[in-house]
């Protein structure tokens, strides 16, 4: 398991490379390579750590507290707002048809099985990505992280592990508290604003929205945690000198996790549907 | 642990601690060092100086393993570092003490923490005894009892290097590597650091290397002193290292870089730079 820097190529003689915008489109390509290539080769290292040295309490605690306790409140009025605008927005359509009873099982599928999980773990990318990335950069320009090193400390296995847990265990806890408030929202809007039957209201949440949907957000928030915590650290660990190199790699945190959340979420969903309908065939739809 | 085990640990081996064989180091076009072979002996310190940017604080990073060598072999007590295994990379730099160039303290963690870190890490005291530890370490570098519960950012830049110190001192080390120990000090707290390294040698008969460019330092700490000269202005066969010997012979050497680095004269360096040659 490496500790040190990766080794850099030997010294090559001869003239310095052609540029040309061929070569540099060849760069660019072979850049991102590497990127996702140090990114895999970080994760493995990460979650080797995991099964070879377990953190201690000491150190866990506070990342706990930090990405978990008080992520709660933005989650939570995140989640409460989303219920209450999908309750808005969808109202005047669902009227019109008379279907306005109908309203609670699309508020609530939508929440539980997309925006919910999607809202908390962008929510926790952009509170606690960037924080994390930001703060392992300034460890390392100051330093911090070589005297993590030479004081015979694994880098990886006190920084990222405990940051790597604490998202993974956590953001299916903020997942659920989104999708809670989410639905409380939605149903105080329909219910209370809106007047929409309170009986129909539920009746039809109940009979569409089931526990295998709770349980596809909450599955798809364990990918979103570990990607969130393995690019922001990632992010960190190659952060640039200065103030603009830190201040980058927190930007990047929050861009490449965000990309990640949705192209997990995409990739996911297909998978989710294509063993939920080979297992139930005849499943119905929402209306 | 018992106290004397750097002293004991190196009166009973012989040959050069550290032993750079053929160094090259290269961070992607830019070659930082080339061709570096270094022997330090057991209980020397060594100063290595030269200008800024020639090498010297990666040459520091190359003896405890923090970075790996693009061409030749680092050997710490005749074992060559890019063979070891993660845990004998571990024991190896448990041997070594390092006060970074601006401390680099834990900033999340107290005084108290950042001095028992390591010994916490590897779990050589309990818990009696790693309080005593910090204490007799912070009173070692001349720090006050009751500093121990403060963070980094409350202490001025000597306190911070001097916990720095005691933070390095605290696994009892065999090797101190000091980077800059001295910069951004006031004159009386650089002798302080200066009076401080001398002790460091004295008491617990480590072996030093001392990357500076305070010529004070060099003549009040150094046995030996090694100045690096930069790539950029050497030409492809020249050697890098330009002196290598006592620090008294310095000050008149025949070689005007070396008469130039250790007067502080600028010379033609002023119209160099205009041209747009580091």
């Amino acid at each position: 398991m490496a500790v040190a820097q990766l080794p850099v190529a030997p010294e090559a003689a001869g003239p310095p490379p052609p540029s040309t915008p061929v070569h540099r489109i060849g760069e660019r390509v072979l850049n991102v390579v590497a990127e996702i290539g140090g990114l895999a080769q970080f994760a493995g290292t990460t979650i080797s750590w995991l099964f070879s040295r377990a953190p201690r309490w000491s150190v866990l605690v506070p990342n706990f507290y930090a990405i978990g306790v008080q992520s709660m409140a933005v989650v939570a009025i995140t989640g409460t707002f989303i219920g209450m605008v999908l309750a808005v927005q969808a109202y005047s359509q669902f009227e019109m048809m008379g279907l306005a009873t109908r309203m609670g099982s699309v508020i609530n599928i939508s929440l539980v099985k997309e925006l919910g999980p999607v809202l908390a773990a962008t929510m926790l990318a952009g509170r606690v990505g960037s924080s994390m990335a930001a703060e392992l950069g300034t460890m390392r320009v100051t330093e911090q992280i070589d005297a993590l090193s030479a004081l015979g400390t694994n880098p990886i296995n006190y920084l990222v592990v405990p940051r790597f847990l604490a998202c993974v265990l956590l953001i299916p806890l903020l997942t659920l508290m989104a999708d809670f408030m989410g639905v409380i929202g939605g149903a105080f809007v329909s219910i209370q604003l809106m007047k929409v039957d309170s009986f129909y209201y539920w009746y039809h949440s109940r009979q569409y929205v089931g526990s295998l949907d709770l349980l596809a957000g909450v599955f798809k928030s364990y990918f979103f945690g570990a990607a969130i915590a393995l690019i922001s650290c990632h992010r960190g660990f190659h952060s640039k000198a200065g103030a603009e190199g830190v201040g980058k790699a927190a930007t990047e945190a929050f861009v490449y996790s965000f990309i990640m959340i949705l192209v997990i979420d995409f990739v996911i969903g297909i998978l989710w549907n294509a063993v939920y309908y080979a297992i139930w065939p005849n499943a119905t739809g929402l209306l | 642990m018992s106290e004397p085990a750097a002293a004991d640990r190196t009166e009973k081996r012989s040959g050069p601690i550290i032993e750079l064989v053929g160094v090259s180091m290269k961070f992607r076009q830019q070659a930082v060092l080339r061709d570096i072979s270094l022997k330090i002996e057991r209980g020397q310190t060594v100063c290595i100086i030269g200008e800024s940017g020639c090498g010297k604080t990666v040459m520091l990073k190359l003896m405890i393993g923090l970075l790996r060598p693009s061409r030749g072999v680092v050997k710490f007590d005749g074992r060559d570092l890019s063979t070891l295994k993660e845990k004998e990379i571990v024991q190896v730099r448990l041997r070594f003490g390092f006060l970074f160039q601006n401390a680099a303290l834990f900033d999340s963690l107290t005084i108290f923490d950042n001095i028992a870190f390591g010994p916490r890490e590897h779990d050589l005291f309990d818990r009696a005894e790693l309080d005593q530890v910090v204490l007799d370490r912070l009173q070692e570098v001349g720090l006050p009892a009751g500093l121990e519960t403060k963070k980094p950012a409350e202490l001025s830049g000597g306190q911070r290097k001097r916990v720095g110190l005691a933070r390095a001192l605290a696994l009892n080390p065999e090797v101190m590597l000091y980077d800059e120990p001295t910069t951004g000090l006031d004159p009386i707290m650089t002798d302080v650091i200066n009076e401080l390294i001398l002790q460091t040698q004295r008491t617990k008969k480590a072996t030093g290397v001392v990357v500076t460019h305070e010529m004070k330092t060099v003549a009040k700490v150094a046995d030996r002193v090694v100045m690096l000269y930069p790539l950029t202005r050497l030409e492809p066969d020249e050697p890098q290292i330009i002196y290598d010997g006592p620090p008294e012979r310095l000050e008149d050497h025949a070689d005007k870089r070396i008469r130039q680095f250790v007067r502080g004269e600028a010379g033609e360096r002023l119209r160099e730079l205009s041209q747009g040659r580091e």
